[in-house]
């Protein structure tokens, strides 16, 4: 155990904090330690020698003209052909899938699909999908399957949608499946987390063989304020929560759980969307380029091996 | 309860929590060692209390046939989490103290009813039962033991969820164990999902849902979001009924709901039929 709390922070302390484990059986007198940790306030130095906060990426990750799905879509291809519907129950309008070209490059892709105007916030559920939306996603990355297409993935969203008919129509089996079946999928699978990455809803369609970040979205397995609630008792002491689940690209990139990190202009994307939208899709295209040179076959076994491989730690 | 309160004068065997359970539910006193025999089951209202992993384990395994697999892997803290109470290391380091196991779930090769399979158990003392990086490897070599073995594999799940205090890497461990689990299936294997009280979040949303069979005990608390949580976004009251699985069956997500009494004889015979286990 590292008696002092790290920073979290551009520059993660050169340790890989992945390789530690937690303290022994036997170590079991911590009461007087344990208040030495306490986290209470992020040292002033550590404030001077970074940019900005975790509590800061948070913010740009949830900035209002953060580049969306939509605007992704405009830009790379305004002819994209928007495909609907589970057959099942529903079109869920919170996830988008559909065939999009992409540079040249043919892909199956899916998404969360956020809104910009209040009206259509409210028409995509401020991008928090319903199972239909991730039986949708799946529905439609089966075509890739099927007619050899790379697939793209792009996260945003802070939760699949917590609702009386989610439930009813099975969230939590319709997720659970999606990672099942996308574990097994015989396409190349580029997944890229733009904006929030809010738990197991990012994660229903974020299983691939290239796990990509920009620098300022955030990913994480609950929301800061949710976390705060629970474990600190209070919603406010969000930043401290959010600093505590190490939910930054940085760090994400030292736990072995993202690839590549996909830098974004200065202050955040919101500061030159533009040039964002292109430099996700050329990160986008290096990926597929690389991933379309191993046999589907092989791509599978690997990825089997990467989802494995997260969260083992040797003593 | 009102029958005690109400009767100060009379010589009483003081119903303390040592020698009695009270049911959650129902407020039922039943004296502890009845409630054992009835197996953790309220005989006033049938509400299934929780069992710890070993309890799960000796219900289903045939008496000293399980052999514990990956003993060795256990709760670790890749983000050195503290908030504002405590260190997580300092708090998993306790409770594998006072449970004994060294993490959230139990797993390992047994007979039941003579069936040879890979059984896990999950322990909701042990954090909440969430699902943290030692309980994904633990799930994914019970996964890969039973496709050694070509045998079945049955999980008994209790858990809250993720757990938050290993961020990131405790959500990967939904997809680390239904890639494992798929990877099984494939194969022709059979995998049993027993879901019991309570199975919700991220692993309701992971290896617990994607069974070839999602069994319940009755009355369990079975979904993704929490109640309070989607009371808050859709502004209404949920029905009493609401997760449990009762209501999940009728939604269409269990095969069965099967009684604690009736659960080994239950998987034995349906493993039987399937598999043509002898
Ligand atoms: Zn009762």
């Amino acid at each position: 155990m590292a008696t002092t709390k790290k920073p979290v922070a551009k520059k993660p302390a050169a340790k890989a904090p992945a390789k530690k484990p937690a303290a022994k059986p036997a170590a079991k007198k911590p009461a007087a330690k344990a208040t030495a940790k306490k986290p209470a306030a992020k040292p002033a130095a550590a404030k001077k020698a970074t940019a900005h906060t975790t509590w800061d990426t948070v913010q740009i990750a949830r900035h209002p003209n953060r580049p969306l799905l939509i605007d992704y879509l405009a830009a790379w291809d305004p002819q994209a052909n928007e495909l609907h519907g589970d057959r099942l129950v529903a079109d869920d309008p919170a996830m988008f899938a559909g065939l999009v070209n992409i540079g040249g490059e043919r892909v199956v892709l899916v998404g969360h699909r956020k809104g910009r105007t209040t009206e259509e916030k409210i028409a995509y559920r401020f991008g928090m999908a319903n199972p239909d939306g991730y039986r949708k996603a799946m529905r439609i990355m089966r075509l890739a399957e099927k007619f050899h297409l790379p697939i793209v993935t792009l996260v945003d969203t802070s939760g699949a949608f917590p609702g009386l008919d989610a439930e009813a129509r099975g969230q939590a089996e319709a997720i659970a499946k999606n990672l099942a079946d996308m574990s097994v999928l015989k396409a190349p699978i580029v997944v890229v987390v733009t904006g929030e990455g809010g738990s197991g809803g990012a994660l229903g369609i974020a299983v691939g063989d290239r796990i990509l970040m920009l620098e300022h979205a955030i990913y994480s397995v609950i929301s800061p304020e949710g976390c705060a609630s629970i474990l600190w008792r209070d919603g406010h002491m969000a930043p401290q929560a959010a600093e505590a689940l190490k939910l930054t690209s940085d760090w994400l990139k030292k736990l072995g759980l993202i690839d590549e990190i996909i830098p974004e202009p200065k202050g955040g994307a919101q500061n030159a969307p533009a040039k964002t939208i292109e430099d996700v899709k050329q990160a986008i295209l290096k990926a597929i380029r690389e991933l379309k040179k191993i046999p589907v076959e092989k791509l599978v076994e690997q990825r089997y091996a990467k989802f494995a491989a997260m969260g083992r730690f040797s003593d | 309860m009102a029958w005690f309160t109400k009767a100060p004068e009379a010589p009483l065997r003081v119903p303390t929590e040592a020698l009695w359970n009270v049911c959650k539910k129902c407020g039922a006193y039943t004296p502890k060692d009845e409630y054992a025999a009835n197996l953790k089951v309220c005989p006033v209202c049938g509400a299934h209390g929780r069992l710890s992993a070993r309890e799960r384990i000796a219900l289903l395994a045939d008496k000293g046939s399980f052999k514990e697999i990956a003993a060795d892997v256990i709760a670790h803290d890749p983000l050195t989490f503290h908030d504002a109470k405590e260190a997580y290391a300092e708090k998993v380091a306790a409770t594998r103290e006072k449970t004994g196991i060294g993490e959230s779930i139990v797993v390992g090769t047994a007979t039941l009813d003579k069936i040879p399979v890979v059984l896990g158990a999950m322990d909701f003392r042990f954090m909440g039962g969430s699902l943290g990086s030692g309980t994904g490897e633990r799930i994914l070599q019970a996964a890969e033991t039973a496709r050694k073995l070509k045998c079945p594999l049955v999980l008994c799940t209790a858990s809250g969820g993720a757990r938050m205090q290993e961020g990131l890497v405790s959500l990967m461990q939904m997809a680390k164990t239904c890639a494992a689990i798929q990877r099984l299936r494939d194969e022709g294997l059979l995998y049993i999902s027993v879901m019991t009280d309570p199975t919700t979040g991220g692993v309701s949303a992971s290896f617990a849902m994607v069974g070839d069979l999602n069994i319940a005990e009755p009355k369990t608390l079975i979904g993704f979001a929490g109640r309070r949580v989607i009371e808050t976004t859709i502004k209404q009251k949920l029905p009493p009924e609401f997760q449990t699985s009762e209501y999940l069956l009728e939604h269409g997500f269990l095969d069965k709901i099967v009684a604690r009494k009736d659960l080994k004889a239950y998987l034995a015979k349906t493993i039987r039929f399937l598999t043509a286990a002898k």
